[in-house]
């Protein structure tokens, strides 16, 4: 499986993500965030990057505060 | 037992309260943002959904501006230490409790301008003087919403005009009106807002926040404490942006899911209906204590402009007998004194004797409320 990552400044942002991306029926976990990334908030949104775009605009109508997406 | 006491802190919580608490812990017992396994994140989302929930039901318009605390008075410490510096102007008014007098009259002594606007012997704020008080170039504002002596209710959308056209922020100490008033930050322009969650929204003690209006700027505004946060681990730098800029620390969880069950349950019961029944117990202490030869009630004694608190005093009686026998005699629980603000008293002329203070709440009862005034009747007469 093809993961991507959001990583967020709060765990406040992190929860609110999680919560617009359930509500839009899109697949996305919340984990500890990897370490190879500078880590802003301890957790992070782990999304199928093939969804990439529908999770990058759900998170964007929802006005989530995003520090970075990458691929894992 | 009737208990009158609910402007202390209201008892009993509703059973979806109790069970709410024991759950979060039960279920969700990781600590909220610092782990990132199931349980971390269990917590994490009881705070956050709660972050919502205060959002929405003060219309602040944005739920990264709800900055947890352990009460009222360290959000309002919070909010004053945060945003005062020496030479920097206050206006706030003789009605406010300790939790407000006593920041501002030390940040008197360490340079801040301080002016306290005198109110009615009623309570009642004089927008004038109010006006008059605050001076382009004030920085802060603070008021009671209703007070926690006489439940008087301040025209806060009329002073937050004031204030904002002189450019100065206005925060509300809303222990007493939170879950009693409908409180819609945006509408009636608070930028920062004080409430704790054990009196009328039903939380447990130990719970307790301030609101950040979607749009104030927060960058003058220090934290009172700084420390771990889940975020920016790598830097020894406390982080600027919200909520974490306030809130250092291990969480309440077990207070803030509290809180999020007690506000459910109050916009279940819909706070308009709990406004018209405690509006009707005022009226009926009221009308019970002004047939009671001897007494004399303060405030605008009128339920309309205050909330469900009654204060008064009794001929040849000290409050502290009165409140004792209440409750040894006839199993009412009042509170006796100064009620922690001893601006009020002198404003309301109750200074230094203090009132019996009587407060019900959504789970007391009209005959609950006849029963008090019977035996209030009984002790003052003998």
């Amino acid at each position: 499986m093809n993961y991507g990552i959001v990583l967020f400044h709060t765990t406040a942002s992190a929860m609110q993500a999680q919560k617009l991306l359930t509500k839009a029926g899109l697949k996305g976990k919340l984990v500890p965030t990897p370490r190879q990334f500078s880590s802003d908030c301890g957790i992070a949104l782990r999304f199928d990057w093939e969804q990439r775009e529908q999770v990058e605009s759900s998170l964007k109508s929802g006005k989530v505060d995003i520090a970075a997406v990458h691929r894992l | 037992m009737i208990y009158l006491d609910n402007a202390a802190t209201s008892w009993p919580k509703p059973p979806e309260v109790l069970k709410a608490m024991t759950d979060s812990l039960e279920r969700s017992g990781g600590n909220p943002g610092r782990s990132g396994h199931r349980l971390s994140i269990e917590a994490a989302m009881v705070v956050y959904e709660t972050r919502e929930e205060i959002a929405s039901f003060f219309n602040s318009g944005d739920s990264m501006g709800v900055i947890f605390t352990s009460n009222a008075t360290h959000a309002l410490n919070l909010a004053i230490y945060g945003t005062l510096r020496p030479g920097d102007r206050v206006v706030t008014t003789s009605m406010e409790h300790n939790s407000v007098m006593r920041p501002l009259r030390d940040l008197e002594k360490k340079g801040v301008g301080l002016k306290v606007v005198p109110c009615a012997r009623d309570g009642t704020l004089d927008l004038s003087e109010m006006a008059k008080a605050i001076t382009p170039g004030t920085r802060l504002v603070v008021s009671v919403f209703a007070s926690n002596v006489v439940g008087t209710i301040m025209p806060i959308a009329e002073i937050a005009s004031i204030a904002h056209k002189a450019g100065a922020l206005l925060l509300v100490d809303a222990a007493q009106a939170a879950g009693a008033l409908p409180i819609d930050m945006q509408e009636m322009g608070i930028d920062l807002l004080a409430f704790t969650g054990h009196k009328a929204l039903l939380g447990a003690p130990g719970s307790g926040g301030l609101v950040v209006r979607s749009g104030v700027d927060t960058s003058g505004i220090t934290p009172l404490m700084r420390g771990g946060t889940g975020s920016q681990s790598e830097l020894e730098e406390h982080p600027h942006f919200l909520p974490d800029k306030f809130e250092s620390g291990t969480p309440n969880l077990v207070g803030i899911a509290s809180l999020q069950a007690g506000i459910r349950w109050l916009k279940q019961r819909g706070i308009d209906a709990i406004r018209w029944q405690e509006k009707e117990l005022t009226h009926e202490l009221l009308e019970g204590l002004c047939n009671i030869p001897g007494t004399k009630t303060y405030g605008t004694l009128d339920p309309e402009r205050c909330v469900a608190i009654v204060s008064f005093t009794a001929e040849g009686k000290t409050v502290s007998e009165i409140g004792l026998r209440l409750d040894e005699e006839h199993d009412v629980l009042v509170r006796v004194g100064l009620h922690c603000a001893p601006a009020a008293h002198r404003t309301i002329g109750s200074f230094p004797q203090g009132t019996v203070r009587l407060a019900p709440g959504v789970f007391t009862t009209r005959d609950e409320v006849h029963a008090a005034v019977k035996a209030i009747a009984t002790v003052v007469s003998s």
